[in-house]
């Protein structure tokens, strides 16, 4: 079919510019490392899981040991090349975490930010509207500022701060099974306004640590490790796989909720899923990478002028192109003499793009 | 085919309308007329699910609507919205295609070939194959409403709801898609449309539903529901039907609302001129009174239709003492009188000598003739004369200013 042969391409396309852009970003750093020894060493990188062993450890929670049950997985490496031994270190234990971190942050809100702008039909919609990235900031905050009254590790609290503000936000905007998309924006608007001013309290009080909240609040994605990766990879898949599924709804639901009902569309059923999986999948990456900004805007709204607006292609073509964006934003983060917030650069570069969008007139309307 | 059994629908808490029972057969196009704010547009959406009634049942092929899954709604029935902007730039095939969603699962595969199918179809028959590769944006108004029609038709229900499916098409367009969705009955849909246009309504539809006051006031033939006194309840207006002249349907012109003023004319005169006088101050919510007019004069059968008080008297006779006495009271109630072409009989010289304000129409004669003035009271500045019914209201208000009514809804 024509979109699904368009959408292969794309994909495809997008792909080959993501691999061309992780291996650029992994020959820049502060050790000076050959391109083909950074070929071979990515390549050595890849690594196909094949099992999954269950162990159970005790985490303390509220003063309370309790056991939790941690998978862990075991994989097949199916080249190992010869590589010198510094390099390849450098390459899979220094660069590529954070590089792979920043594709799948750069992948989660890009195509949550699709879903969201088509979801509230409105062009400013971004995957944090309904309060997920405030929510991550007053749970990472708290954890950095008051680091004794926070049982949690700061991405947990982060990842937790941001589903409960979501699920608040929500269950106030909904009456009677109905959730009105303009009441959810308002209601996200002032939640997010109220968790601000909790955040700017906590950083009032945060003392010392000051310096690390600001840090984590403007995003960044310094100290990455593959352990992160390897548990929001699978979420970012997951969600995605869910989300992609309901591709064609969402089309339908462009149309306005009255004419979807007609179309045979569960419209609420279907905003609820929606909303649900988007904001888990955001909350994933913001409790890895701070608030990172623009990323989520502005990549949907560039693939939508160059693919158009059916989710079909529009998703997947926004995931892969945020994924290769936020690995060339983070690059230019670190590359520079001292290291900036990636969310600094995302929002220096995506918001002249946008104002030049906006100039030509190219984005008036969804 | 559509069974609606008194259905009961509130909104936001206020009951919309009560007890409404209607049935659309297949092959049977009715339509659905009313006044702004009747709620056919909340029947509409009452009958494709959209809305959930406080009480009563729909059924589409024998199917309780509100026990259906969406999926198996949109099988069911397919509905043309009023608001046809979209706002994305799909192509128009993509909107069609749309229509098919009630046809697929979200993991399995769809029949492609079918969906081709009926989507090719309503691009077909719609006539909007030719630009099914524009972004649907791009097209004008009246395209778009037939892109949504194809759109409906894509869903391949047995029933199909339109909501003022002519509101943003020229004549052309709206003879032509009426006609198209007419057609479609013969092919075993039952199409339920909600029309503004009472002449299209009854030109293209088998039957009219009467929807006002939150009730069904008739439901029939058109001939039969567009008459005026049930269309008058109903628009809170006076309505003339008359039958077209080329299609032979009946033909409603609408001739105004009617606004009660604290206005009351006498009206003397014949013919024409006096019966669009008549008619002109009476739509306009004056009180009117007549006499004498000439027996089986158009001016007498005029007021004798709106029921007014009329004075009558044979033509070309004299006035007896009786019908003067009787003139005279009706007039002296008046606050203007109006002379019409005033007939020629003896007496009516005494008729016109009122201590009234005066306005002459002269329907025969240019209002500069300057001719002889055989109303002649002498009181020129509460005179005015005018050339045509039309002004007349105006010419009335200005001699005898009327005091505003208090608005009592």
């Amino acid at each position: 079919m024509h979109t699904g042969v368009r959408t292969v391409w794309w994909s495809v396309g997008l792909s080959v510019l993501l691999v061309a852009v992780v291996l650029a970003s992994a020959t820049i750093g502060p050790v000076a490392i050959d391109p083909v020894t950074v070929a071979k060493a990515t390549l050595n990188a890849v690594a196909i899981p094949v099992g999954v062993s269950v162990s159970v450890e005790s985490a303390s929670a509220f003063g309370a040991s309790v056991p939790v049950p941690v998978p862990d997985l075991s994989y097949y490496y199916p080249l190992s090349l010869s590589v010198p031994t510094t390099a390849e270190i450098i390459v899979r234990q220094v660069r590529l975490p954070r590089i792979a971190l920043a594709a799948v942050v750069g992948f989660s809100l890009a195509s949550a930010g699709a879903v969201m702008q088509g979801f509230f039909r409105n062009p400013m919609a971004d995957p944090s509207i309904i309060g997920v990235s405030s929510g991550a900031a007053v749970g990472a905050v708290a954890t950095i500022a008051f680091p004794l009254a926070i049982p949690f590790g700061l991405q947990t609290a982060a990842f937790v701060g941001a589903l409960v503000a979501a699920f608040g936000v929500y269950a106030i905007a909904s009456e009677g099974g109905r959730t009105p998309v303009a009441t959810l924006l308002l209601a996200g608007v002032a939640v997010q306004t109220l968790l601000g001013a909790a955040v700017s309290y906590m950083l009032l009080q945060a003392g010392q640590s000051l310096r690390e909240a600001v840090y984590w609040l403007m995003g960044q994605l310094s100290g990455s490790s593959w352990a992160e990766v390897e548990v929001t990879l699978p979420l970012a898949l997951l969600a995605f796989g869910v989300l992609y599924a309901y591709a064609r709804d969402l089309n339908v639901l462009l149309l306005g909720e009255t004419d979807a009902h007609t179309l045979g569309i569960e419209v609420e059923r279907t905003k609820r899923i929606l909303l649900a999986v988007s904001s888990v999948i955001t909350a994933a990456a913001v409790s890895v990478a701070g608030v990172i900004g623009f990323v989520g805007l502005i990549v949907p709204h560039v693939m939508r002028l160059l693919v158009g607006p059916d989710h079909r292609i529009l998703l997947p073509t926004s995931a892969l192109a945020g994924a290769a964006f936020l690995v060339a934003a983070d690059t230019f983060a670190r590359a520079g003499p001292a290291e900036v917030p990636v969310g600094i650069v995302t929002a220096a570069l995506g918001a002249p793009f946008f104002l030049y969008l906006l100039r030509n007139r190219e984005v008036h309307a969804l | 085919m559509i069974e609606v059994e008194d259905l009961t629908v509130a909104r936001g808490g206020v009951t919309v309308f009560e007890g409404v029972s209607l049935t659309v057969d297949e092959d049977e196009f009715v339509a659905l007329v009313g006044p702004n704010g009747a709620g056919k547009t909340t029947l509409l959406q009452a009958i494709n699910g959209v809305l959930e009634p406080e009480s009563g049942t729909v059924e589409i092929d024998g199917r309780r609507v509100i026990d259906c899954s969406a999926r198996e709604r949109g099988r069911l029935v397919a509905t043309v919205p009023q608001d046809t902007h979209v706002g994305f730039d799909f192509s128009v095939e993509d909107i069609v295609a749309m229509g098919r969603t009630p046809y697929h699962t979200r993991f399995g595969r769809s029949d492609r070939e079918a969906d081709d199918r009926a989507v090719r179809r309503a691009l077909d028959r719609t006539d909007t194959a030719r630009f099914a590769d524009r972004p649907v944006d791009e097209v004008s108004g009246g395209e778009r409403q037939r892109v949504l029609l194809a759109r409906a038709l894509a869903q391949d229900t047995p029933a199909l709801l339109l909501d003022e499916p002519t509101a943003s098409l020229d004549v052309n367009h709206q003879v032509e898609t009426l006609s198209l969705v007419s057609d479609l009955g013969a092919s075993g849909k039952a199409a339920l449309a909600a029309i503004h246009d009472l002449d299209l309504a009854a030109r293209f539809c088998d039957r009219i539903v009467l929807l006002a006051d939150g009730r069904v006031l008739a439901n029939g033939p058109p001939a039969e529901v567009l008459d005026a006194p049930a269309l008058g309840a109903a628009f809170d207006a006076d309505a003339a039907v008359t039958t077209h002249p080329t299609t032979g349907t009946p033909s409603v012109t609408a001739l105004g609302e009617r606004r009660d003023r604290d206005l009351t004319v006498h009206v003397v005169g014949t013919g024409r001129t006096a019966a669009r006088v008549i008619a002109r101050l009476h739509d306009a919510g004056a009180t009117v009174t007549a006499g004498p007019l000439p027996e089986g004069d158009l001016a007498a059968e005029t007021a004798r239709a709106r029921d007014l008080e009329t004075v009558t008297a044979p033509a070309f006779g004299s006035l007896g003492p009786a019908v003067r006495d009787r003139v005279s009271t009706l007039r002296d109630a008046a606050t203007a009188l109006v002379a019409a072409d005033p007939p020629a009989a003896d007496g009516i010289a005494a008729v016109l000598d009122a201590r009234l304000p005066v306005v002459t129409v002269d329907g025969a004669r240019p209002a500069d003739s300057g001719s002889a003035d055989r109303t002649a009271p002498n009181r020129p500045e509460q005179m005015i004369r005018v050339a045509s019914p039309a002004d007349v209201l105006e010419a009335v208000v200005t001699v005898a200013p009327e005091r505003e009514l208090p608005a009592d809804d």
